[in-house]
């Protein structure tokens, strides 16, 4: 009994600050490059107002980012002191995995990202976009390893067990382009995208409903609505492949996030429902007939395996997978409609005058982060009994630490994490409700609250200067 | 051929090495924060960090992810065994890492994030002095799991060892001031940097003087001949440093110092790793004994060996272009 209680204390430990972790690599992976994409277009063109609304959104980042790197430490111990005997284990898979995200990408972040946040008057605009394609390229390889070592864990592959009882590699290549990993890649890497995208429309649809003449809102929001139209209905196609992929090799997932539980042909896509992992059914089902044999296999009569076709110690939580898939869905389609919209407001040349499609797309701006956490929420409860898919059982993967120790910690980080990024959270939303402004300084030359000791015209000479170099 | 156990020993001991010297300045200055004037001094010291401190921390990372790659068993005994100190320590890291953001961020909480770099670092840096006791006294293990109790950690001579880190990074921190400031922080710098030099010496002093009754392993590495002519360079390379750092010091000279209070801290190191080898977790496991399968280490080499002289050479770039001493043009203000 009382392993079980560490393995339970263990595992909301990890939830909740897995939960914390990604939602900031989530924004920071698309706002990097939507900063490198506007420093090279203001290089480029030389117009005044990327870099104003670069400027903008590097405080912002520069917040996050220093979120996620302190959140981001607390994972690489955590596999540690609460997951000891996994570590041992894969170790020497995802060791390596992580080791290398280590030095290709955190390394790489961090290294430039003082140069991008307080170095344009000492290196010139080239370097400096140099060091801003940097944190950009570092934020993307931090994705590849990280996505691939879960995407190992969820579809484990190239690997032998060694006499020490660890998962002991025999082809790097196969461990690391593993059969859900390209999939996994894809779809996490555009929901990122989408994930800024809709924070940056957001925030310029905010200040276009205040001013439809803000020349920097009017670029965010039309920025962003573009990543909306182009993006989010490549992102249902990518979606619709990862299923597949994940239809193949973890089909008992799939059968949990349908809430299907008998194995038949033609198998009905159940639009909602409450799927009972007790009584093995799912009440209050509205389905359509044979529709989710049609998406699962394309085919009508495609059969489909249910959740009874597994003992009942095999099957991760169908109630919550149900419903967090359906959470991520219902928000993939809104962006969607989102993108399909702001086409017809641009085609009708009139893209910032519709108030309804600012405020739908200011009610939109956090939709990314909950689609992402309900993604990996549907992935990773997904993943359960299991955190090495078929192989390794989480319940024998916790470290031998006594429940109070566990709790203790969790009861830590819980008080910790509010403290800390609630206050960043706040920080973070007053700064995206400060104005966007054309001659929007850069982070060194004065934050508004200290504008009262100095008088506002050097800032802004200062600022024309460092434009002029 | 190679053994790439002993090459990622010394790969993962450079890690923690490069860690404990880069954080340590900038943790150092944290546990400083209070004895600096508010705004401006305090301004002063953050701003003198604030373009790398991410990267300096990312060494403990690569410590981490880099000891669970080469060396799995030995994480997955260790961070159990030191599970309080460990939480502990991510808990002071996280209060200090937002608080670079936050101070220039809040208008009425400044004093609060003030307080928050100042005891997360001094938090962090007594947990890393605390393992690092624990460490040097040894952990159990039984099977392929810690074997000893939860509470192991805590000694007396843990926490010197915990006394001695946040000092040693207070020495680091203030003579890195004196190095990147000028005027009345230095000036401050100096005469915090006189006690807590003279206080590291100290301890240095009575933790080797320790450390020989600790465990028969290390009294015959340092006391037995021939060890004994190969490792006395040490304590003199120690004198030597310990007349530097007081030499600069008196002679207000301000790059010297900081190098002097690097070397010390490159010695005790040194000083430890001959205590600590062929052992990765003295008394139980041999570096050979916890190594990950060659095909991990072979793998993961590769990589290490292109990236890491990539690592230190922008590394020294972006000290190098935020070179010389800290004024109103770099940072936050």
């Amino acid at each position: 009994m009382d392993s079980f209680d560490a393995l339970t204390l263990a595992r909301l430990q990890f939830a909740f600050t897995v939960s914390f972790h990604i939602v900031f690599p989530a924004f920071t992976i698309g706002l990097a490059s939507y900063l490198a994409v506007l420093e090279g277009l203001w290089l480029f063109t030389g117009r005044s107002v990327f870099i104003a609304v670069f400027n903008y959104w590097k405080k912002i980042f520069a917040i996050s980012f220093g979120m996620g790197v302190v959140s981001g430490i607390v994972m690489s111990y955590q596999f540690g002191t609460n997951w000891s005997v996994f570590s041992d284990k894969t170790g020497p898979i995802l060791g390596p995995l992580m080791g290398y995200e280590v030095m290709s990408a955190f390394f790489l972040e961090a290294g430039f990202l003082g140069v991008m946040l307080f170095g344009m008057d000492r290196v010139g605009k080239g370097l400096h976009c140099f060091a801003t394609l940097m944190v950009a390229v570092g934020t993307f390889l931090s994705a590849f390893w990280i996505l691939a070592a879960n995407s190992w864990m969820q579809t484990p592959a190239g690997h032998v067990t060694n006499a020490a009882g660890q998962f002991a590699p025999a082809d790097w290549w196969a461990i690391i382009f593993n059969p859900s990993f390209p999939y996994r890649l894809v779809h996490m890497v555009l929901a990122a995208y989408l994930t800024t995208a809709f924070v940056v429309g957001g925030v310029g649809a905010y200040h276009l409903l205040r001013d439809r003449g803000n020349e920097s809102a009017r670029l965010m929001f039309s920025m962003a609505m573009w990543m909306a139209a182009l993006v989010a209905p490549l992102q249902v196609v990518a979606g619709d492949l990862h299923g597949l992929n994940t239809l193949e090799h973890q089909p008992a997932k799939v059968a949990a996030m349908e809430g299907h539980w008998e194995t038949r042909a033609g198998q009905p896509l159940i639009l909602v429902g409450w799927p009972s992992m007790a009584a093995e059914a799912t009440y209050y089902a509205v389905e359509l007939p044979k529709v989710g044999s049609l998406i699962l296999t394309h085919d009508w009569n495609g059969t489909v395996k249910g959740l009874k076709a597994w003992p009942p110690q095999e099957r991760a939580n169908a109630t919550i997978v149900f419903w967090s898939f359906r959470i991520m869905v219902g928000i993939g389609v809104l962006m969607v409609l989102v993108g399909l919209w702001s086409l017809l407001q641009r085609y009708r040349r009139q893209l910032t005058a519709s108030a309804a499609l600012l405020r739908f797309a200011v009610l939109m701006s956090p939709a990314g982060f909950i689609a992402v956490l309900a993604g990996w929420i549907t992935t990773e409860v997904g993943r359960q009994p299991y955190t090495v898919y078929g192989l390794l059982r989480t319940a024998q993967s916790h470290s031998p630490i006594d429940a109070a120790a566990v709790a203790g910690s969790l009861l830590a980080f819980i008080v910790v994490y509010f403290v800390a990024f609630g206050a960043g959270t706040f920080y973070i939303l007053r700064l995206m409700l400060h104005q966007p402004r054309l001659d929007e300084p850069d982070i060194e030359k004065g934050v508004p609250q200290r504008a009262a000791g100095i008088t506002p015209l050097p800032g802004l000479t200062d600022f024309a200067a460092s434009t002029q170099k | 051929m190679f053994d790439l156990a002993f090459i990622w020993a010394l790969l993962i001991a450079f890690a923690v090495l490069a860690y404990v010297l880069f954080d340590g300045f900038d943790l150092g200055i944290g546990i400083l924060f209070p004895y600096f004037a508010a705004e401006k001094e305090r301004d002063d010291a953050m701003n003198s960090v604030a373009p790398v401190w991410d990267g300096n921390e990312t060494w403990l990372v690569l410590g981490g992810g880099g000891l669970m790659a080469a060396f799995p068993l030995a994480y997955a005994v260790v961070l159990p065994a030191l599970y309080a100190p460990i939480t502990a320590m991510l808990l002071g890291l996280i209060f200090r890492g937002v608080a670079f953001e936050f101070r220039f961020r809040s208008t009425r909480r400044k004093l609060l994030w003030d307080w928050a770099f100042a005891g997360g670092s001094t938090l962090a840096a007594f947990a890393q002095g605390i393992a690092l006791g624990a460490l040097v006294q040894g952990i159990p293990v039984s099977g392929r799991a810690y074997a000893g109790g939860w509470w192991d950690w805590l000694t007396w001579f843990s926490i010197l060892t915990g006394l001695a880190l946040v000092i040693g990074y207070a020495l680091l921190g203030a003579t890195w001031l004196i190095w990147k400031t000028s005027g009345e922080l230095q000036q401050k710098a100096y005469s915090l940097a006189w006690p807590t030099g003279l206080a590291t010496l100290a301890l240095i002093g009575i933790v080797s003087l320790i450390m020989p009754f600790l465990d028969p392993l290390f009294r015959q590495r340092w006391f037995s001949f021939p060890n004994i002519v190969y490792a006395a360079p040490v304590p003199i390379l120690v004198a030597l440093a310990a007349l530097a750092l007081l030499a600069g010091l008196g002679r207000r000279r301000e790059g010297a110092p900081f190098l002097a209070a690097v070397a010390l801290f490159i010695l005790s190191y040194l000083g430890l790793g001959i205590s600590f080898y062929p052992y990765i977790l003295p008394p139980s496991l041999t570096i050979w004994d916890a190594a990950a399968p060659a095909r991990s280490l072979e793998f993961l080499l590769v990589g290490a060996v292109v990236l890491i002289p990539l690592i230190l050479a922008y590394t020294a770039w972006s000290y190098w272009v935020f070179r010389g001493k800290v004024d109103a043009s770099t940072g936050y203000h």
